[in-house]
């Protein structure tokens, strides 16, 4: 018997008390780490958001079966939108507007009025979020519907492609219209502002954010703000997972022919975990656009699309605790290792040897190619064999037997 | 005119090192239905190798002509990227023959990376591009109106000699028999006497020799080459294996040569078509528009069978 379980279905009463140890001590973390200095809370809140995407990109792989590779391309989306309607770059947008056709230019400017023009849109939080999460959804509903019908390996080709191809437009949608500023990337994006206070802490404030006569600095302030995403992500998926919804898309992932024979309608199905699993990341980019407060295309690029699908792999694909332990190892640990490695090596041999991004992509791929070969559910499976994703991945004893 | 003749000349050369590359994916998937994602980074690999021989050779034997330095770079970068393709299929695949068909394409991932950051962490390779020396004459053939280098005229031959070679080994040797019963039925192939073990490793070796020799001279065309230099050019030849019928070998050919003029030309007169909306930056776009329509339209491809549609 495990130490702490979350199995709240067959021993609800251990499931709670790990549960509530678990929060009394991710509340407290923030607290501890800032002692050792706002870095190591900044690592976990960009940890943070990768277990968020890794939990949308367990909606999509883990649950319904659909190898997406192009899964950064949701984050992307809604960073930019971020960047689009919080920050100056509207402005920019109308002016380039003007000068490629001045009459549709005019026509823009007298809608949206002088101040838009100079000084572009920005949207409360309350409104990018939601926005992020539908825009996105759009888009996994635009990237779901010409693929429907493809086979596994094939869906994760163009998935791929698709992700590429979102990259690509971010790095040349800034002319003749400036969309996205190409690869300089949006700048200056609003910080979050919940109910007037501004989690990026007042001008001259330092960075610390006053709550009442309480302050703490910044990154704990988002640490509360991306834990509490986190949690209303695991809370929504796992209560996902339970649905009808969530049942349809395990019959998918097992045996589409027999899902569709048991009257499930497995386009919109489908089409709705491609939908659900990217409003998640188009959440997370909003929140990573408005942290960071600027994004380029570099964020956004193939490896990170492999590294959010390596956080699924390794935990466990399909379970949801294991989706968070893969997130931790492979967004915390190469982060870790980045303050920790080089310069121990630079102690030991006066200078690096192994560079702190080698080890992450060495981290990601091991993790892929040892997980499959070895442990193919993951270092945390579900512990219901039937929770497991059998048709997809492990394999299939029968069929091995016949072989041989 | 002269820019559709120009158009087209690019679109071969490009065509044909995505031919090259393509012939790698599609014979793995004829024998194996495993897209062998990890292709494009073997061409990365050969590429390197290349590039390290040619430095090699500079620094011992200075003053060989271009083209015996090319030749030298290729057929040493040939057995490096056999070696290296054939250990994928060891590590990386044959434990996960019978696995469901996601498993080994997670691993193939993986693969990918890791060849990236062996790459990457090589103190000879590094991360940043590095350059390609300049071997063959820089001045260009004119035809017709339209300029040719010395290099793409050397790579369009030589592709030509690889898919000939490639077409006398499938249609007219024993072990091209065997690989086609594999790919027929695998089991049927071992009952008869076919070690398909064999078969496997030979058909990973030879799609490697030919991103090799597509890897050094995409990297004598371009004169730089990077560590991530294989990821798009192996997207691309993917697409092209499925725009030609994925399992088919000159179907690769044609898909590799179509994809290639179709991006070249897609490139030259995009900006014309959207009255300079969208510029020739979004060629890399056309190989995936392709790649959708034709999954879409027409999954079997120009030249394939009908693919079963089974998960």
């Amino acid at each position: 018997m495990a130490l702490l379980t979350f199995d709240v279905h067959h021993n609800k009463r251990q499931a709670y008390v790990s549960m509530g140890l678990l929060l009394a001590l991710l509340l407290a973390f923030p607290f501890a780490a800032s002692q050792f200095g706002n870095s190591w809370v900044r690592i976990i809140d960009i940890a943070l958001l990768y277990i968020m995407l890794a939990l949308g990109l367990n909606i999509v792989v883990g649950f319904a079966g659909l190898l997406d590779l192009g899964y950064i391309a949701f984050f992307a989306v809604g960073a930019y939108l971020t960047g689009l309607f919080s920050s100056p770059q509207f402005a920019a947008l109308l002016e380039s507007v003007v000068n490629y056709h001045p009459a549709i230019g005019e026509s823009l400017i007298s809608v949206f009025g002088p101040d838009i023009q100079q000084n572009g849109i920005h949207l409360s939080v309350w409104a990018i979020v939601p926005l992020a999460g539908l825009v996105a959804a759009l888009f996994g509903a635009l990237l779901g519907a010409p693929t429907l019908k493809l086979r596994g390996d094939y869906l994760a080709i163009v998935t791929l492609g698709f992700g590429e191809i979102i990259r690509i437009f971010m790095n040349n949608l800034n002319d003749p219209i400036n969309f996205t500023n190409g690869p300089q990337g949006i700048n200056m994006i609003d910080p979050i502002r919940i109910f007037g206070v501004s989690l990026a802490g007042e001008a001259g404030s330092q960075s610390t954010v006053y709550i009442g006569g309480y302050g703490m600095p910044s990154v704990n302030a988002y640490y509360f703000l991306f834990l509490l995403l986190c949690i209303a992500t695991i809370f929504v998926t796992s209560r996902l997972q339970h649905s009808r919804l969530g049942r349809a898309w395990v019959a998918i992932r097992e045996d589409e022919i027999a899902a569709k024979a048991m009257g499930i309608n497995t386009r919109n199905v489908k089409l709705l975990a491609f939908s659900m699993g990217a409003s998640f990341g188009g959440v997370a980019g909003a929140m990573f656009a408005a942290f960071q407060g600027f994004v380029s295309p570099e964020s956004f690029s193939l490896t990170e699309s492999i590294a959010v699908l390596a956080m699924v792999v390794l935990g466990g694909i399909g379970h949801i605790p294991g989706v968070v332990l893969g997130g931790v190892l492979l967004a915390a640990l190469p982060e870790v290792l980045r303050h920790v490695v080089e310069p121990a090596q630079m102690a030991m041999f006066g200078r690096v040897i192994i560079e702190a991004e080698v080890l992450r992509q060495l981290l990601y791929g091991l993790a892929l190619v040892g997980i499959m070969l070895v442990r193919p559910a993951g270092v945390w499976p579900s512990p219901n064999r039937e929770e497991r994703p059998n048709a997809a991945l492990a394999r299939d004893d029968e069929e091995e037997a016949a072989a041989v | 005119m002269e820019t559709f003749v120009q158009q087209i000349l690019n679109g071969l050369v490009l065509g044909s090192m995505y031919a090259l590359v393509a012939l790698g994916y599609t014979m793995v998937y004829g024998v194996l239905n495993l897209i062998n994602f990890a292709h494009g980074d073997v061409l990365m690999i050969g590429a390197m190798v290349g590039l390290s021989i040619l430095q090699l050779l500079e620094n011992h034997f200075p003053g060989l002509p271009g083209f015996v330095q090319l030749a030298i770079a290729i057929l040493g970068a040939i057995p490096v990227a056999m070696l290296v393709n054939v250990l994928i299929e060891r590590i990386a695949y044959r434990r996960l023959r019978n696995a469901p068909r996601l498993a080994p394409l997670i691993t193939a991932i993986g693969v990918s990376i890791l060849l990236q950051t062996f790459v990457m962490a090589m103190p000879w390779w590094g991360r940043s591009p590095l350059p390609f020396p300049q071997l063959l004459s820089s001045d260009p053939i004119m035809l017709g109106g339209a300029m040719i280098s010395q290099t793409q005229v050397l790579l369009l031959v030589l592709a030509a000699l690889a898919m000939v070679g490639l077409v006398l080994l499938v249609e007219r040797t024993k072990m091209g028999r065997a690989m086609r019963a594999v790919a027929e039925n695998p089991r049927v192939a071992g009952l008869m006497g076919v070690d398909s073990n064999s078969v496997i490793v030979a058909t990973f070796a030879i799609g490697a020799a030919l991103a090799a020799v597509a890897g050094v001279m995409w990297g004598a065309n371009y004169a730089s080459i990077t560590f991530t230099m294989g990821v798009l050019p192996g997207l691309k030849a993917f697409c092209a294996a499925v725009l030609g019928g994925i399992g088919n070998i000159y179907g690769a050919m044609i898909g590799g040569l179509l994809l290639g003029i179709i991006e070249a030309l897609g490139a030259g007169y995009i900006g014309d078509l959207t009255g300079g909306f969208l510029g020739s930056h979004y060629q890399d776009i056309f190989a995936f528009v392709v790649l959708i329509l034709v999954l879409t339209l027409r999954p079997s491809g120009i030249m394939g069978e009908r693919v079963a549609d089974r998960a």
